[in-house]
């Protein structure tokens, strides 16, 4: 396994008016290569709980280990494991600082000890693969557009080359056009570098496209861990937790109250289509071989 | 949801907690004048009668009142000294230059008393009314002060959103720290130009964020036609109630008795 959660508790404020018990008994493993989607309700916990896989928040109990290592052991050093296991927060554009963007980008494998020439290079494969161009380099991050700023601060923590790649919300705010574009990127470097992502999203429509494990947060305790799919199908117990099924789910049961065979299952928009054509295409052919019985 | 909890209100319901925000402030002032004015071990007494029953109205545990005290406790502990030792008197104890007097002893114990007491009695209105409800008792009651052009309402405006800002840009800070700390950076080791270099990539950002939002804020503002106090009305204007009224009789009460006290010096 390569990062393991036992028993993880977390409680905010502990001891004061506002304590708020913000993790409840987590127990979750993550494997190798997962694309993992975090869905939860605002507050359910789901910041709190990326927060400590890279050893951000020191858990309240329990514990949590990377490659089998207990990260909050005596002499762990969480530095190094920061580099393995990268976080890009919400909106990361808020943590530029540098003067021009390459700059930016190399603060990461600055800090990990690098050479200026390893961290340059490790910098600009990082800018190619988030799709930022040359031309960008030496202009000041605060410049760019969000879209860019976006890109560039994902990029500042790919540059660290981690194995584990955690976002949260990387795509709130941004258009259509640039949110596929990051999430197919990111698709893109799990499928090629073979890194684990864990990505939080309240877009059921791109949990459904992109992972292919879903966990459900609700009230600090994990409601659901399944594949999309079979997670959908609890969509009535999911509008409970103030979530959703992807739209298309709801349309596929509308339909088959309706009386038409279709797969509720469906997890996408073409999925959808092509269980609807055939469905009404048998519809068709046993009509036309009702009728033909008829005529015998 | 911030480790510092601004100010130090104390969330609860109480008949203090519900007091209109101006009898607690000035009748905080009264109390204050009161503890300077009383001279005896009777006006003392009185005080801390006062002070014990808000407390116990309150409803805020003891230990959150007592925690207000520690930050005075050194300048506490200056005043205590110096008073123990250079107040003339009577000698006690001669020891080297220091020389320790009756009435030096005497000084000393009614200063520690007096601060513990005007420290704790003003803590339990900061711990009993919120920043902005105590903003807004500020701008009524100096409100006279517009005769003489001295722009209350702008001021008052400024404090509240100088206090609103205060969690907003902790939050803030705390998130930027983490999302560096993610990207390796480190806050905790090295000497001091390290630690100073290494703020940077928290300071940077955080400046940014912060003129975005007065920005944003002023936009916002001015979308809805804000343009300063003038016949500007409230929301909630503060309103005298009947427990206000009753409040007010209490403290004028405790004025009068301790201006008496203070007369026949008990």
């Amino acid at each position: 396994m390569l990062i393991e959660i036992q028993d993880l508790c977390y409680t905010y404020g502990e001891g004061t008016v506002y304590e708020v018990m913000a993790l409840d008994h987590v127990n979750l493993k993550i494997g190798e290569g997962e694309f993992i989607g975090v869905i939860g309700h605002t507050g359910s916990g789901k910041s709190t709980l990326i927060q400590h896989l890279n050893g951000l928040i020191k858990p309240t109990s329990g514990r949590i280990l990377f490659e089998g290592k207990d990260i909050w052991e005596e002499g762990y050093d969480r530095r190094s494991l920061r580099t393995h296991v990268g976080l890009v927060f919400q909106y990361p554009e808020n943590q530029l600082f540098e003067t021009d963007v390459l700059t930016d980008v190399m603060f990461g494998p600055k800090n990990e000890g690098l050479t200026k020439e390893e961290c340059e290079q490790r910098a600009k494969m990082a800018l190619r693969q988030v799709g930022i161009s040359e031309d960008l380099y030496k202009v000041s991050p605060f410049e760019l557009s969000g879209g860019q700023k976006r890109r560039v601060a994902v990029a500042g923590v790919l540059a660290m080359d981690p194995e584990v790649l955690i976002l949260d919300e990387p795509t709130a705010g941004l258009d259509p056009g640039g949110r596929n574009e990051l999430l197919n990127q990111i698709k893109y470097l799990r499928d090629k570098r073979g890194i684990t992502v864990i990505l939080v999203s309240h877009s059921m429509e791109d949990m459904a496209v992109y992972a292919n494990r879903l966990i459900v947060v609700h009230e600090g305790k994990i409601a659901y861990d399944d594949t999309p799919r079979n997670v959908f199908t609890h969509h009535r117990e999911l509008e409970k937790m103030g979530l959703s099924a992807p739209q298309i789910t709801y349309v596929m049961h509308d339909l088959k109250a309706r009386g038409l065979e279709v797969d509720t299952r469906a997890l996408t928009v073409n999925e959808a289509a092509r269980s609807i054509l055939m469905a009404l295409s048998l519809r068709k052919s046993m009509k036309t071989a009702e009728a033909q019985e008829k005529q015998d | 949801m911030g480790e510092i909890t601004l100010g130090q209100y104390y969330p609860t319901n109480s008949i203090l907690h519900r007091l209109d925000p101006r009898v607690k402030f000035l009748g905080t002032l009264v109390y204050i004048v009161a503890l300077f004015l009383v001279r005896g071990p009777v006006g003392y007494a009185v005080c801390a009668a006062a002070l014990i029953s808000m407390i116990v109205l309150s409803k805020v545990p003891f230990r959150y009142v007592l925690k207000s005290l520690k930050p005075v406790v050194l300048i506490m502990a200056v005043t205590m000294l110096f008073n123990l030792l250079l107040t003339p008197g009577e000698v006690l104890w001669r020891f080297w230059i220091f020389k320790i007097t009756e009435e030096g002893i005497r000084m000393a114990a009614k200063m520690g008393i007096r601060l513990v007491f005007l420290v704790s009695g003003s803590s339990i209105m900061t711990l009993t009314t919120t920043p902005n409800a105590l903003t807004d008792a500020m701008e009524r009651l100096f409100g006279f002060l517009k005769i003489i052009h001295v722009p209350v309402h702008e001021i008052a405006m400024m404090m509240s959103i100088a206090l609103r800002f205060i969690p907003i840009l902790t939050e803030e800070t705390d998130k930027i720290k983490k999302a560096q700390i993610a990207r390796g950076a480190d806050f905790e080791t090295g000497g001091f130009v390290k630690r100073m270099r290494a703020m940077i990539p928290l300071l940077v950002p955080l400046f940014v964020s912060a003129f975005r939002r007065a920005n944003d804020l002023a936009m916002a503002m001015e979308a809805r036609c804000y343009h300063g106090g003038a016949g500007r009305t409230q929301m909630k204007p503060l309103r005298y109630r009947k427990a206000d009224y009753i409040a007010w009789a209490v403290v004028a009460a405790f004025l009068a008795v301790c201006i008496c006290l203070s007369v026949t010096g008990w």
